[in-house]
């Protein structure tokens, strides 16, 4: 295999980690051919023309335009060629996510937390099946992080104060290092750990293994009641407050006219700042919850109420 | 020697604090820079030693971020982007376009004293306990998280900026106002062109460093919210208002690099650089396309993927001038009469390292490819190949090129033929290997790592031990020369370019009479013949 002539590089083992290996191969080749010929033509100037070496020096290229015109219209078509190659790739990569398994991770300084729908909690490890796309929803508590797992030829920023989601998917079961790839302070170094990914039928079993205290939903309604706010969302409540069952996913108007859409950062915005974006018709009354929930409660809460999405309001 | 040159006039050492000549004032600056180097280098040594193994053996996590940080701070900052424009442009610029100084002499004076100050309050930030945001400071980290010197080194970076401020403005002025009498643009010298593309970044792009440091202060000290999200602010915007100075930043500092090449493969091929007009554009259209590239840092950022596509493509483009110019240095080679004195070696060393750096600057560019190798080795491979295999070394080989015309003496040969191809195999093996680990996927500002990267990481720690030591040589035979070297005659490489046609060192006005130009840039086939060996 020609793999073994590159011994450093191990194959990528994402739907995409082909297409980026290619490209790897791709580049590499392009930079082989461009700098082995300068090299080549240069060795052979300085020998040829060296001081000293009786040589025929007569009648050098004065006319240099049309060189000109040449090696930069030919730099500009490999170059075009190169970016559409990356760009085509890249959006790929970062196709928008299918909502399929949702699995939430919070990136704190310095360590992973990762919360899958069952309930299951993980610290610097990540459990997933092999052959399905994943659907990360990444969030920061701190500073900006970066979610790093080489062998996905993956790697996205977790920025404080929005939801990054992004799409993995692995083809081959295997432990694959889990970096934090973006500065982050004292023990960045540290702040890594394994992605492992299982055969369906031992992903089921290490998800009933690990026994969850409950699922992720339950528990995010357990924290809706208890920071009250069941009072206003739900029943028959004297507050004017929307109903939040049927809800996400769906186009929400809001009182400056625009429209928007439910998804997870709306949802968090509404918790965090919701004086932000106010639906049409009701009044600003709700408080904010900066400060009093962190990270990994909100994106409880919000699996909670996306959990509504399919009951009747 | 008899007559009175700029070094021999005035000994007392107040002569030098209060000098206008723009000489003099680069020695200042040369004198400052080596320290800054120093200090720089001895913060890689310690990062190197520090990654010979995989385990935390030598320095704690938290020196070690303070250690990167400071080698990147104090090299950027405070040696590549003053490098090449304050020592060899303040001292050869006015000798190469037959002025008696720059426009602002006293400006220019006063540039070095906001440099030193600045450098000064960074040192203190550095002595009192460092600062540990990486030379990036990105935030939320750097404004309410860091709890490290970070204000006070920024008001140095912020001081220093400055000074790089004044110096462009001094350049530009001088270069459009005081060229010799016959000296028009096309005849101008390519190092001319490349400072005065540099010049229009300094001026254009410092501002906006300076801007987002006040910002940055403000967050931490005031809590003003602007960057942190905690308080209302955007953590993404800093990074657009950082890298809209620090990427132009960039060509700062090869910019100069390329110039000094220029005039040194010229020189030792003895012939016109062919595509002249081509070679002296490109710098201006890199200068100008670099403003719009900022972006490729932020692939990965969560900046929207149609930001990343327009950045990517930019980025592409950008290239274009860099490849011209590495096309037109390899044809002036073509038939020209090929000397290998040191300054040239350098030159050749400069065209591989600064290609490779190129290269693998398109592999970054290329989307797909950065979203896995950003943040790892391979970009510090990648931008070492550009900064010291690019700048760094034109900057010695300038040094060279030049040391006769600035002390009036020649250096031992053979020891600067040493030092030069050291220096390329040190390198070489200090930055090579680090492009394959970030190929297997070895992140960047890691003290730490697993053990499957050691191998290479030992082989760069090895080639960082030569390079070092190649480093150090220049200092000796340099030094050396200084008091026993031959005595240089105004010309020893029969040389065209006005700064050879006053005596070496210079007379404190430069020229005894006004010059005068009459024929094209690089008229080699009418050069007087190399007085050297």
């Amino acid at each position: 295999m020609w793999r073994q002539w590159i011994p450093f590089w191990h194959e990528g083992v994402s739907p995409y980690g082909g297409d980026v290996d290619l490209l790897f191969r791709g580049l590499l080749g392009a930079s082989a051919l461009v700098l082995g010929l300068l090299l080549f033509l240069v060795l052979l100037f300085c020998i040829r023309y060296r001081a000293g070496n009786d040589v025929d020096r007569e009648n050098h290229e004065a006319k240099s335009w049309h060189w000109e015109i040449g090696w930069t219209a030919a730099s500009l078509i490999a170059f075009l060629g190169l970016f559409a190659w990356g760009a085509g790739v890249f959006l790929k990569i970062y196709q928008t996510p299918a909502d399929d398994l949702t699995v939430f991770v919070v990136a704190q300084q310095w360590m992973w937390k990762v919360q899958h729908p069952g309930g299951q909690a993980e610290i610097n490890a990540l459990h997933m099946p092999i052959n399905r796309p994943v659907n990360l929803v990444m969030a920061s508590q701190d500073v900006i992080h970066s979610f790093f797992i080489p062998a996905l030829r993956l790697k996205h920023d977790v920025v404080p104060g929005r939801y990054q989601s992004i799409e993995i998917e692995a083809s081959r079961p295997g432990r694959y290092h889990l970096f934090c790839a973006e500065y982050c302070g004292t023990d960045h170094a540290r702040m890594g750990g394994e992605v492992v990914a299982m055969r369906p039928a031992d992903y089921a079993a290490w998800l009933t293994q690990q026994a969850p205290s409950s699922p992720l939903t339950r528990q995010g309604g357990a924290l809706f009641r208890q920071l009250g706010c069941s009072g206003c969302h739900e029943g028959s409540s004297r507050v004017h407050a929307p109903r939040l069952e049927g809800l996400y996913g769906k186009p929400v108007p809001l009182a400056d006219g625009t429209i928007v859409i439910a998804d997870d950062k709306y949802l968090r915005d509404s918790i965090l700042l919701p004086r932000s974006q106010i639906a049409a018709g009701y009044e600003p009354v709700m408080p904010s919850f900066e400060g009093r929930i962190d990270e990994a409660q909100l994106l409880q809460l919000v699996a909670y109420i996306k959990s509504l999405a399919a009951v009747k309001p | 020697m008899t007559g009175k040159t700029y070094l021999n006039e005035d000994y007392r050492l107040g002569s030098w604090f209060t000098t206008t000549d723009h000489k003099r004032i680069a020695i200042l600056y040369f004198a400052t820079l080596i320290f800054f180097f120093f200090v720089g280098g001895a913060a890689a040594t310690l990062i190197r030693i520090e990654l010979a193994t995989p385990g935390p053996d030598v320095v704690s996590a938290d020196t070690y971020n303070r250690l990167f940080t400071m080698h990147g701070i104090i090299m950027v900052w405070f040696f590549l982007i003053p490098s090449i424009p304050n020592t060899l442009g303040n001292f050869i610029v006015p000798l190469m376009i037959g002025a008696r100084d720059l426009a602002f002499p006293r400006l220019n004076l006063a540039s070095w004293y906001l440099f030193v100050l600045g450098g000064s309050v960074t040192l203190y930030a550095i002595f009192m306990g460092g600062i540990d945001t990486g030379w990036t400071l990105y935030t939320p980290f750097s404004t309410l998280y860091s709890n490290s010197y970070v204000s006070v080194a920024v008001v140095g970076i912020f001081i220093a900026g400055f000074s790089s401020i004044l110096t462009g403005l001094n350049f530009i002025v001088t270069i459009h106002k005081l060229r010799a009498p016959g000296l028009t643009w096309y005849r101008l010298p390519l190092f001319i062109w490349s400072l005065y593309a540099t010049s229009v970044i300094l001026v254009l792009a410092t501002p906006v460093l300076a801007m987002t440091l006040v910002l940055l202060v403000a967050e931490r000290l005031f809590g003003v919210g602007i960057f942190d999200p905690r308080i209302g602010g955007d953590p993404l915007l800093f990074q657009h208002l950082f890298w809209f100075y620090s990427h132009p930043a960039v060509y700062i500092m090869i910019l100069p690099g390329m110039g000094v090449v220029n005039e040194l493969i010229a020189c030792y091929a003895r012939k016109k650089i062919f595509g002249y007009k081509f070679v002296a554009w490109a710098s201006l259209a890199i200068a100008a396309a670099g403003f719009l590239v900022w972006g490729h840092h932020m692939f990965v950022s969560g900046q929207s993927l149609t930001a990343s596509l327009v950045f990517s493509f930019m980025s592409f483009i950008v290239a274009v001038p860099s490849a011209i110019k590495v096309f037109n240095w390899t044809a002036t080679l073509h038939k020209g009469t090929i000397r290998f004195d040191a300054p040239m070696l350098y030159a050749l060393a400069f065209i591989g390292l600064f290609t490779i750096g190129g290269l693998t600057g398109l592999f970054l560019a290329c989307l797909a490819f950065d979203v896995y190798a950003t943040d790892t080795y391979f970009v510090v491979a990648h931008f070492h190949y550009i900064m010291v295999g690019g700048m760094v070394t034109a900057y010695f080989g300038g040094l060279h090129y030049w040391w006769p015309k600035i002390t009036g003496r020649m250096y031992p040969e053979y020891w600067a033929r040493a030092a030069a191809i050291l220096i390329f195999f040190g390198f070489n093996l200090t930055f090579f290997p680090q492009f394959i680990l970030g190929a297997e996927g070895m992140p960047r500002r890691y003290h730490i790592y697993p053990p499957e990267f050691q191998v290479w990481n030992v082989l760069s720690s090895g080639g960082a031990s030569i390079l070092a030591a190649a480093y150090l040589l220049p200092m000796f035979y340099l030094g050396y020369s200084l008091f026993f070297g031959r005595r240089a005659p105004a010309n020893p490489w029969g040389a065209t370019g006005l700064e050879w046609r006053t005596s070496s060192p210079p007379p404190r006005l430069n020229f005894d009479q006004q010059p005068v130009v009459t024929e094209d840039p690089y008229d080699y086939a009418h050069a007087p013949e190399p007085q050297h060996v």
